[in-house]
């Protein structure tokens, strides 16, 4: 069932960022939005959970159906939203004064979750499907702030899952990581479709081609063609597309 | 590159290292020097009796001002139980909610209050409570020094806040956590630090204040019976027997000077321990 977006429109003040977007994203599986920086990439991922109205300024009009119910209903609560849509941002962004554990405890404690064993459960299986278990399992205790920048990201990933989202949204969450970390963090979206619907951002064309199922080619705030990967990649219907994807502009 | 400009280069460092080293020791000169001279005033009229017994009546020998001392520290947490948690909520308020007209007119406010003179604040309690419930009290000379800690403990709240970046709050929000439960569990704890060492700094400013006790807590020869009573305080007892003509009482001023700046040291010392604390 997944996510559908009907005219979608999102602005910035008086800049209109995001134009009329039409887009059906598929249950359990990775959708790449990709283009060149600036499009809107990271604006349309921030209104499929409701953050983009975090900034102030901001608005959007427009329908999108998680499961045919729309997201931006007038008595839908964006908490609720957030809360079924997770989000991973670019810089990896640990809450500073907590612990490893804590961190990735915070969805459910902050949420009133009081049980500690079960709390104990999830923080270690949110760790584990995020590949940061083996490498943190002996210091849960010690400040978050202390792990690599890599370790980090994956953090923030259990962090996410820890509130067990049905939509992992992903905003260029490998462009401030080492090779290694990136490909760790490559696996793990491709472990992760499994059991949740992704989006992903990323300006890589060699990671939209290597993780995602399909892929969105956005350019000024619209969507010019969206299609499997394997097409995108292999056989773009648009000239722009072509020329983005070849490395022409952008 | 020449060797000319090199040594020219050299001789700018110096000067520069030189002239700073210089402004540190003037600003630290006056500090020191009152230290010491406070010490050295003070210290002959310390003693034990100082800290356990009460003034002695004009002309016998002795005495001390533990009523102040108790006194200070009751009248400043009287103001600390009012000032600290609506100075922490109306900076929440500010950096977080108050991006309105609303919000800039509580700026505004607590800006117009952070020039406002302690002597007026004094003038303004004595007159609507002072005047209202019949007498000086405990109550009256907290409840005025809370007026001048607000918005100090106001700015350096909001500061604070914002200095803790948007990325934190958003993290914080995409979970799916309440806004207010974000603000409270996740950015205030960030901001631990700097807001505790503000609100110290705010104590330590209304612990010397004088001019708003007067007209507020009044002072007292002995003990207050109650809270609804006129109050003794170091400051005001400073006052009262610095300008008296009497060497002794003289003396004992200067010893009142020198308990004061060591409970106000003691708060910083403790403000430094606390964040240190949560800090490692
Ligand atoms: N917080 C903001 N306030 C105002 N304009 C913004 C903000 N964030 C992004 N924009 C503008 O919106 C447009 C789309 O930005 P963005 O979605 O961040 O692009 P991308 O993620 O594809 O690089 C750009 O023109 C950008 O300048
Ligand atoms: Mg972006």
């Amino acid at each position: 069932m997944g996510i559908e977006v009907n005219n979608l429109n999102a602005w910035y003040g008086d800049l209109h960022a995001i134009k009329d977007i039409n887009l059906n994203i598929p249950k359990n599986q990775v959708t790449a939005l990709i283009g060149p920086s600036g499009c809107g990439k990271s604006t349309f991922l921030r209104c499929l959970n409701r953050m983009h109205e975090v900034i102030e300024g901001a608005r959007v009009k427009g329908e999108i159906l998680v499961d045919g119910e729309d997201i931006y209903g007038s008595n839908v609560d964006p908490v609720t939203i957030r809360y079924r849509i997770g989000m991973v941002f670019q810089k990896p962004n640990p809450f500073p004064t907590m612990s490893i554990f804590d961190n990735v405890a915070a969805g459910l404690k902050l949420n009133g979750m009081r049980n500690k064993k079960k709390i104990r459960e999830i923080v270690e299986q949110s760790l584990e499907a995020a590949g940061l278990w083996d490498e943190v399992s002996d210091r849960l205790d010690k400040n978050a702030m202390g792990l690599s920048g890599g370790q980090q990201q994956r953090l923030c990933i259990a962090r996410t899952l820890a509130v067990n989202p049905e939509i992992v949204l992903m905003d260029e969450p490998t462009s401030a990581l080492d090779p290694i970390s990136t490909h760790k963090i490559e696996e793990l979206v491709h472990r992760l479709k499994e059991n949740y619907t992704i989006v992903i951002v990323t300006h890589n064309m060699q990671q939209a081609a290597r993780v995602s199922d399909n892929t969105a080619f956005f350019l000024n705030g619209e969507v010019i063609e969206y299609n499997t990967t394997k097409h995108i990649f292999s056989n773009p219907s648009d000239q722009r597309t072509e020329d983005y994807i070849t490395g022409r502009f952008g | 590159m020449t060797s000319q400009s090199l040594s020219a280069r050299k001789v700018k460092n110096v000067t520069m290292i030189g002239l700073t080293v210089i402004g540190t020791i003037l600003a630290l000169i006056p500090l020191f020097s009152i230290f010491a001279y406070v010490i050295a005033r003070g210290m002959p009229a310390i003693n034990i009796d100082f800290f356990t017994e009460l003034p002695k009546p004009l002309g016998e020998e002795g005495g001390g001002m533990v009523n102040a001392i108790v006194g200070t520290l009751i009248v400043v947490g009287i103001s600390g139980l009012i000032g600290i948690p609506v100075g922490i909520m109306s900076g929440i308020f500010l950096s977080e909610y108050g991006r309105n007209r609303f919000g800039r007119f509580i700026s505004f406010l607590t800006d117009v209050l952070l020039g406002v003179p302690s002597i007026v604040v004094g003038i303004f309690v004595y007159v609507l409570l002072v005047l209202a419930m019949g007498g000086f009290s405990a109550y009256a000379g907290g409840i005025a020094l809370s007026i001048l800690m607000i918005p100090a403990v106001t700015r350096t709240t909001e500061e604070m806040l914002k200095l803790i970046p948007s990325h934190i709050r958003e993290a914080g929000l995409a979970l799916g956590l309440p806004k207010w439960r974000v603000i409270l569990f996740i950015v205030l704890p960030s901001a631990t630090r700097g807001i505790v060492t503000g609100v110290m700094l705010a104590i330590a400013r209304v612990m010397g204040e004088t001019a708003p006790l007067l007209f507020t807590a009044f002072g007292n020869r002995y003990w207050h019976s109650s809270l609804s009573d006129p109050i003794a305080t170091l400051p005001v007892q400073i006052f009262t027997y610095a300008i008296s003509p009497y060497k002794e009482w003289q003396a004992q001023a200067w010893a009142g000077a020198l308990t004061l700046i060591v409970i106000v040291l003691i708060f910083n010392i403790l403000a430094r321990v606390i964040t240190y604390r949560k800090n490692h």
